[in-house]
C-alpha cells in the first residue's frame, strides 16, 4: 500500500471523525476545531489526488491552498461569533 | 448583442464597490452603499436585457478550460440573474429607506459582497469557481444574519456551521470529480463521468451539501431560527436568493451527470421523499407559528421541498425544468415580498406577534395586500407566476407518470393558503375595537416596495409564455442520452 492509498483511506476517515465531533460536541470552540479537522481530511484527499501520477499535479494543490484560505476566514468568523454567543450567554445567566 | 466581457463585471464590480463602501465613514455609508447597490442592480438588469434569449461564454484572460476559468450564462442563468437583480434592487430601496430594518451601516459592504457571490454562482462555468462563490455567499450571509443584534449571534453561528459542513461535503464531491475526469469544467466533467460508485458518491455528496445550504428536510433546522433572527431586509435576501444558490448548483450537477443506475434512482427517490415531507412539515409548522417571521421562514422550508421534487420531475422533461426554474423565480419574488411586508408590519407595531397586529389592515393596507398577494402566488392560484410554475410541474408529473407528486403539489398549495390566511386574518380590526393602538409611523416606501414585488409575481404570471419556451430549450433539460 502506497502513501497515496493510505491518504485516500485516511482522508475520508478524518472527515468523518471531524464531522462527528462537530455534530456531537457541545463546546463551541471544540466544534470549530472539529470543523478544521474535517477540512484537513478533505485536503488530504485532494493532496492524494495530486500525488497520484508521475509528476505532482498542481491543480489539486491550488484547490487545497484556496480551501485552506477559505477555512481560515470561516474560522475567524466562527470565533468572533462564538465569542459573542458566549457573551450573550453570560449576560443571560447573570454572570 | 454580444458582450461576454460584462460577465466578470457582474462579480468584480460589486466586490470593488463593497471594498469602497467599507472604507466610507459610517455616517455616509448609507448613501454610498445605496448608490453602489443600485449600480450593481442596474448592471444586472442591463446584462439580462443584453443577453436576451441567447447565451454568453467567456474564458477569463483567454485561458481555455480545463485549466482556465470559463464564465457561462445560458437561459437559466439569465433567469436567475434577473431574479437577483430585481429582488436585489427592491431590497436596496427598502434598506436605504429604513436602515434599522437592514441592520445599520454595516449592511452595505456585506450586501454587496453577497450580491457578487450570488452573481458568481450563477455564471460560474467550473466546479471550483462554484465552490468559492458558494463560500463567499455563505460567509456574507452569516455576517448579515449576525447584524440582527445580540440575539442573532447564536442563529448566525449555527447557520455558519451548517453551511461550512455542506461546503466541505461539496468540496469532497469536487475532488472526486477531478479524480475521475481530470477536469473541473462543468460541461467537460459531465460529459466525461462514467456511471459507477464514484458518480453515485459525487451525487450523494452534492445532494447532502446543497441540501444543507437550501435547508432541505431534515437538514432544515437552522433556517426557521436564522431567517427570523436576521434584520427584515436580510431575511428577504436570504429566503429569496441565498437558498437558490444551493438549488441551482444542485440542479446543474444533478441533471448534468445523473444516469439511470439503481443507486442514483434511490438517491432521487430519497430526495423526493425528503421534499414531500418538507412540504407538509413546513406547512404544518407554519400553521402552528404565532409570529409572522417564523411563518414565512417555515414557508421557505416547505417551498424548498418542491425544489427537491424537481429532481425527479425534470428528468428529461422540459416542462419539469421550466417549471422548476419558474418556481424559483416566483418563490423569490413572493418570499421577498412576504419578508419585506412582515418587516414593515413588525416595524409599525414593534413586534411581529400575530396577536398584536390587529388593525394593521386599516393602517397599512398596502403591506397586508402585499402579504396576501405573495401568499396567493406561493399557493399557486391563477393567474400568478406561482401558478405557471405549478402548472408546468403538474404537466411534468403527468409526462413522467409519477402521479403521487400531484397530491403533494396540491396539498402544499392548500397549506400555503392556510397560513397566508392566518397571517392576513391577524391584521383585521377586532370587532368593537375603536381604540386601535397607534403604531409607529411607516414611511410609504416600506409598504410600496413589497407591494410592487407582489404585483410583479402576478404580472409575470400573465406574461410568462415566452419565458417558459426559453427555459424549455435549456440544454440541461435534454435528459439522458
Amino acid at each position: 500500500m502506497t502513501v497515496v492509498d493510505l491518504a485516500l483511506i485516511a482522508g475520508p476517515a478524518i472527515v468523518v471523525i471531524g464531522l462527528v465531533g462537530h455534530l456531537l460536541v457541545g463546546d463551541l470552540l471544540r466544534r470549530i476545531v472539529a470543523l478544521n479537522v474535517a477540512s484537513g481530511g478533505v485536503m488530504m484527499v485532494l493532496l492524494a489526488i495530486a500525488a497520484r501520477g508521475e509528476a505532482p499535479d498542481p491543480v489539486p494543490q491550488a484547490l487545497v491552498l484556496t480551501g485552506i484560505v477559505i477555512m481560515a476566514a470561516v474560522t475567524g468568523v466562527a470565533l468572533a461569533l462564538a465569542r459573542r454567543v458566549d457573551a450573550v450567554t453570560d449576560e443571560s445567566e447573570g454572570r | 448583442m454580444n458582450y461576454p466581457a460584462l460577465l466578470p463585471a457582474l462579480v468584480l464590480l460589486p466586490l470593488l464597490l463593497a471594498a469602497v463602501t467599507a472604507l466610507v465613514p459610517r455616517g455616509s455609508r448609507r448613501t454610498a452603499g445605496a448608490a453602489a447597490a443600485s449600480t450593481t442592480g442596474a448592471l444586472g438588469i442591463g446584462v439580462v436585457a443584453l443577453i436576451g434569449g441567447g447565451s454568453w461564454e467567456l474564458a477569463l484572460a483567454g485561458w481555455e478550460a480545463p485549466l482556465g476559468i470559463t464564465l457561462r450564462a445560458d437561459g437559466t442563468s439569465t433567469a436567475f440573474l434577473a431574479l437577483v437583480a430585481v429582488v436585489g434592487t427592491a431590497v436596496t430601496v427598502y434598506a436605504a429607506a429604513e436602515p434599522s430594518l437592514a441592520g445599520g451601516p454595516d449592511f452595505w459592504p456585506l450586501w454587496l459582497v453577497l450580491w457578487a457571490g450570488l452573481n458568481g454562482v450563477v455564471v460560474a462555468g467550473d466546479l471550483f469557481t462554484i465552490y468559492v462563490m458558494l463560500e463567499l455567499v455563505t460567509i456574507a450571509a452569516v455576517a448579515l444574519v449576525a447584524l440582527g443584534g445580540r440575539s442573532a449571534a447564536s442563529p448566525a453561528l449555527r447557520y455558519l456551521f451548517v453551511g461550512v459542513v455542506g461546503s466541505l461535503l461539496f468540496l469532497l464531491a469536487v475532488a472526486l470529480v477531478y479524480a475521475e475526469t481530470g477536469t473541473l469544467d462543468l460541461p467537460q466533467a459531465t460529459a466525461a463521468l462514467e456511471p459507477g460508485p464514484v458518480l453515485t458518491s459525487i451525487l450523494a455528496l452534492t445532494l447532502l451539501g446543497m441540501g444543507t445550504k437550501m435547508a432541505l428536510f431534515p437538514l432544515h433546522a437552522w433556517l426557521p431560527v436564522a431567517h427570523p433572527a436576521a434584520p427584515a431586509a436580510v431575511s428577504a435576501v436570504l429566503s429569496a436568493l441565498v437558498i437558490k444558490a444551493g438549488v441551482i448548483v444542485l440542479w446543474r450537477i444533478w441533471f448534468g451527470i445523473a444516469d439511470g443506475t439503481a443507486a442514483v434512482q434511490v438517491l432521487g427517490v430519497a430526495a423526493g421523499i425528503a421534499g414531500a415531507v418538507a412540504v407538509f412539515w413546513g406547512g404544518a409548522m407554519a400553521l402552528r407559528s404565532s409570529r409572522l417571521k417564523p411563518i414565512v421562514a417555515y414557508s421557505t422550508v416547505a417551498q424548498v421541498g418542491y425544489f427537491a421534487i424537481v429532481l425527479s420531475l425534470a428528468d428529461g422533461s422540459a416542462a419539469g425544468w421550466s417549471g422548476g426554474v419558474i418556481l424559483v423565480l416566483a418563490h423569490g419574488l413572493a418570499k421577498a415580498a412576504m419578508f419585506l411586508a412582515a418587516g414593515t408590519l413588525a416595524f409599525a407595531y414593534g413586534t411581529d406577534r400575530l396577536s398584536r397586529l390587529h388593525g394593521a389592515i386599516s393602517h397599512t393596507p398596502m403591506t397586508v395586500a402585499a402579504l396576501a398577494i405573495a401568499g396567493i402566488s406561493l399557493a399557486g392560484l391563477p393567474p400568478t407566476f406561482g401558478f405557471v410554475a405549478k402548472w408546468q410541474l403538474l404537466v411534468a408529473t403527468i409526462e413522467q407518470g409519477e402521479w403521487w407528486w400531484i397530491g403533494v403539489l396540491l396539498l402544499g398549495g392548500l397549506l400555503t393558503f392556510g397560513y397566508t390566511a392566518a397571517m392576513v386574518r391577524a391584521t383585521f380590526n377586532r370587532p368593537g375595537d375603536d381604540e386601535v393602538p397607534a403604531p409607529y409611523p411607516v414611511p410609504a416606501i416600506l409598504a410600496v416596495v413589497p407591494f410592487i414585488l407582489a404585483i410583479a409575481s402576478v404580472a409575470f404570471g400573465v406574461f410568462s409564455a415566452g419565458l417558459v419556451d426559453l427555459l424549455a430549450e435549456d440544454p440541461t433539460a435534454r435528459g439522458r442520452p
